[in-house]
């Protein structure tokens, strides 16, 4: 079968390279193909990115408190780009301070994202969300 | 002594110049109108003639020849997303020596089609989707290409996963297609030379032909590759050297043109400043751009509109009037030579100066600063050329005017755009006898000799003496 593929990167002004090395070793080691984009990685860069190589799910990393701000739109710019349907993950330290988890998941769902991790979240758990969403 | 012939059959002139090999010397040089309509062996001739009588009756033992006569190579280039496959594609077919007419991105419309019909190019380019990635778009863009009314041929350089389908919808409607390694197998990172090579072979077995230059196949062997597909391999020639001899470095190399400017450049052109992120599709090592609105005479209103008119009146010292009404004319008399006439000395140096700077500007990387909670950042965006240290320059309206100096700091870094990345202190280096086509075609076998003529013919800031 045809491995999953999956465009990472780190959004926004975020130049956090650790956990975006750490991602796309364990993603790739899971079986995904990965299309890493690195750091400081614009909307339209992920979404040139997922149709050049006609992916199955974009996974937003962010660090600097101001994921909230930089992954505002990027469901409907996928829409308008034709990548209707694509599964949008977004983790890391992704609001400003410390709020009530359950309040920022519902805010990111509300924005289109499939799913959305809290601080601390380790890779595991993404790759079983991927395996169960993708269906491989 | 022993004598080789270089031709290079150009839109407007042919010209011709004879080397000795042994000496490793430039014996002469000569032009005269290309003659194509008749026979392109015609206006050789004539350039021949002219020769013999500055250099007398010489036998040469190997003669090559290089061609952008009938339009030179016209192509379009197709890809899916603008910024990368569609800019892979661009790339390729311009270092392959071509002239790109448009380039389109994502699925072909009907009146895309259309106009790819008039265009009528020699090659079509298609691309699109990285190994393993889309597919729809390319197989349905190879329906479209199906469909057209013309015979040109295909050269499919994409998605290696649906190359088949796509070379058999092709085939099934009577087209040529050609099948090459994908532009941009992996995101970002693009591969330009199959798609190149492959290029190159269509234009040496088929149009040719089809051109009527194989008239003067007959006389001079094979023609090898068009002419600006010459002057890249000479560029990188000197930039890189070979095992046997040095080359000079990293280089910028710019050709003014009557109507298009081209700028090379031959650098890695990473991030030369700590804290810089590179962005976007990384550039090759050969670039070449072509500036289709900036050129001397026929594009002369391209420069202006690009620029100013007041950076002209700056530079010239003319008044608004005087050099719009000289720029009406120019445009027109496409043929007119400063010839010692001051004031077009002067409005020739302004546009030259603004021409060169436009075109490195759009050639050159840049930069784009960002705040972030950790200071300042920098994003690059193309190549970064500001550790450049030698500046080439060739083309009419450069080598034939004792301001080539003058004009070519306008290729450098300047702080009004301090975030493009041009050479920061660079020698100019001047190709006064127009010799560079003429050594991209003799290193195809005699790359050092091509090479040691071309470090002495190439003269520091333009000074002849």
């Amino acid at each position: 079968m045809e491995k999953k593929k999956l465009v990472i990167g780190v959004i926004g002004a975020d130049v956090h390279a650790v956990g975006n090395t750490i991602l796309n070793n364990a993603f790739k080691q899971a079986g995904f193909e990965v299309i890493n984009l690195g750091v400081m990685v614009s909307q339209e860069e992920y979404i040139q990115a997922a149709i050049e190589s006609g992916a199955d799910a974009i996974c937003v990393s962010s660090l600097y408190g101001h994921g909230e701000l930089d992954c505002a739109g990027l469901r409907e710019k996928c829409d308008e780009a034709g990548l209707k349907g694509i599964l949008l993950y977004v983790g890391g330290n992704i609001v400003v301070g410390k709020q009530d988890f359950n309040e920022v998941e519902k805010r990111f769902k509300a924005m289109g994202f499939d799913r959305a991790y809290p601080p601390g979240t380790s890779a595991e758990t993404t790759i079983a969300d991927l395996k169960a969403d993708l269906g491989c | 002594m022993k004598a080789v012939l270089l031709i290079d059959f150009g839109s407007t002139y042919t010209k011709v110049t004879a080397v000795d090999l042994d000496t490793e010397e430039i014996i002469g040089t000569s032009q005269s109108f290309t003659t194509i309509e008749t026979d392109i062996n015609d206006g050789l001739n004539n350039a021949l003639k002219l020769l013999r009588e500055e250099i007398g009756d010489i036998e040469f033992s190997e003669q090559y020849a290089c061609s952008s006569a009938a339009g030179g190579l016209k192509m379009v280039a197709i890809g899916l997303v603008p910024e990368l496959t569609a800019k892979a594609a661009k790339m390729a077919s311009l270092g392959a020596g071509a002239k790109v007419m448009k380039t389109y991105s994502y699925q072909l419309t009907e009146a895309d089609l259309e106009e790819i019909d008039e265009i009528n190019p020699d090659i079509a380019l298609l691309t699109g989707g990285i190994d393993g990635g889309n597919k729809e778009v390319i197989v349905y863009n190879a329906e479209m290409l199906a469909k057209s009314k013309k015979k040109f041929p295909i050269v499919y350089a994409g998605n290696r996963n649906c190359a088949s389908t796509a070379k058999e919808i092709l085939a099934n409607a009577g087209k040529e297609c050609y099948v090459c390694e994908n532009v941009m197998p992996k995101l970002e990172q693009p591969n330009i030379e199959p798609a190149q090579k492959q290029i190159r072979e269509i234009f040496l077995q088929e149009i040719v032909k089809a051109k009527g230059l194989s008239d003067a196949e007959e006389l001079i062997g094979d023609i090898l590759m068009p002419t600006p597909s010459a002057m890249l391999t000479a560029m990188k020639l000197l930039a890189k050297g070979t095992k046997k001899e040095e080359g000079i470095g990293d280089l910028v190399g710019v050709d003014l043109g009557g109507a298009t400017t081209d700028i090379y450049s031959m650098c890695q052109g990473l991030p030369s400043q700590s804290g810089t992120v590179l962005k976007g599709l990384r550039e090759t090592y050969a670039k070449r751009t072509v500036e289709g609105d900036i050129g001397m005479r026929y594009s002369i209103k391209g420069i202006v509109e690009a620029t100013d008119i007041d950076r002209v009146c700056e530079i010239s010292g003319l008044d608004e009037d005087r050099a719009l009404e000289l720029i009406d004319y120019l445009s027109v008399h496409t043929d007119v030579v400063p010839n010692g006439d001051e004031e077009l000395i002067m409005l020739d140096k302004a546009l030259a100066s603004l021409a060169i700077e436009t075109a490195v500007t759009r050639h050159a990387g840049h930069l784009e600063q960002i705040f972030t909670p950790m200071g300042i950042t920098y994003m690059q965006l193309g190549k970064d050329l500001t550790q450049v240290k030698k500046v080439i320059v060739t083309g009419g309206a450069l080598i034939r005017t004792e301001k080539t100096a003058e004009i070519a700091e306008y290729a450098l870094y300047n702080e009004m755009q301090a975030m493009s990345l041009k050479p920061k202190k660079a020698d100019v280096l001047v190709d006064r006898k127009y010799i560079l086509a003429a050594m991209g075609l003799l290193s195809t076998n005699y790359p050092e000799t091509a090479l040691r003529i071309m470090k002495k013919e190439l003269i520091k800031d333009g000074n002849n003496e």
